[in-house]
């Protein structure tokens, strides 16, 4: 395992394998979640059908809170041991967990829109998940905004350790605050309080969106890793080119 | 009312919840598909580097 976290090439090689049961799962859980989403699952007693854009929105929020988490540990790590493998873990995950945060937003803003009367409100729950959107952004912005790359790393990692407390806040905007939000209604203390005609497409899509980030998680991560393969190729070039002219 | 067109209708709701779908399908598929293309292009750079290095290497003295 420890080999896996800190070589590059061991990484490559397990990432490899894992890929295509990654696509598989994903295609299988999200094909079937979507099917039961719309034709399966009932409409809602008060909100009617306008309950279906629960299966792309509940989802969405929960990766752009799990994406947070898993790219401010990868962050700290790599702060802590200046593991080259943990930042491109936190650099691969910031883009996507920004677009599960711009579907949470655009989706919530599609069912407000009907169920609330307005597309938007500056309430606890949406502004706070809107400053998610802009930390992943800063990270995104921070990351390439140095011309020593190490310092750029550096500076986005610590902006993603210091933005988790957006994480609880999030989590719990809807009990501290007075929100037009609705409260949590799976992940509670007192267990789910929706029908599982309901909760068993919304946990297929949960762990259809989670495994597609893996996926994409392992894409992105393949990609870095060449990169600086090919940096590091370029920079023995230099210096053997500086060798053989001197 | 066709069962399509009721289908589609979604009780009133369609304009809401066929956008939230299609939104997630465009954004998890760009996602996907740039982050595929990304892989693709670093593999090809890393590859001719690779090649390149070899040819000087095996021209060298």
């Amino acid at each position: 395992m420890l080999k896996i976290v800190l070589q590059p090439d061991a990484f490559s090689r397990l990432g490899a394998k894992a890929s295509p049961w990654l696509a598989g799962i994903t295609a299988v859980l999200l094909t079937a979640g979507v099917f039961l989403a719309l034709f399966v699952s009932p409409p809602d007693f008060r909100q009617s059908e306008s309950v279906r854009i629960m299966y792309v929105h509940v989802p969405a929020a929960w990766m752009s809170l799990f994406c947070y988490t898993f790219m401010a540990a990868a962050g700290g790590a790599a702060l802590v041991w200046r593991a080259p493998l943990a930042h491109m873990a936190a650099e691969a995950t910031a883009p996507v967990g920004a677009a599960f945060t711009l579907l949470a937003l655009a989706t919530g803003s599609l069912w407000g829109k009907p169920m609330w009367g307005a597309w938007w409100v500056w309430d606890a729950r949406l502004t706070s998940e809107l400053i998610l959107l802009f930390l992943y952004l800063g990270f995104i912005a921070l990351n390439t905004a140095f011309d020593d790359p190490t310092r750029g790393a550096r500076a986005a990692a610590t902006l993603a350790v210091v933005g988790i407390v957006m994480v609880p806040i999030i989590k719990y905007s809807v009990d501290w605050w007075s929100t037009l939000h609705q409260p949590a209604s799976v992940l509670r203390m007192s267990g789910p309080t929706i029908a599982a005609e309901m909760l068993v497409p919304l946990l297929i899509m949960a762990v259809g969106y989670t495994t597609f980030f893996l996926y994409v998680l392992l894409i992105r991560m393949a990609t870095l890793l060449n990169n600086a393969r090919i940096r590091a190729l370029r920079q023995r070039q230099v210096r053997t080119g500086w060798e053989a002219a001197r | 009312m066709s069962a399509l067109e009721s289908f589609l209708a979604m009780g009133g709701y369609g304009a809401f919840v066929w956008p939230s779908y299609l939104l997630s399908l465009l954004v998890l598929g760009g996602v996907l598909v740039t982050s595929r293309r990304a892989r693709r292009r670093s593999e090809q750079a890393l590859a001719a580097l690779r090649e390149q290095t070899s040819r000087i290497r095996r021209h060298a003295p």
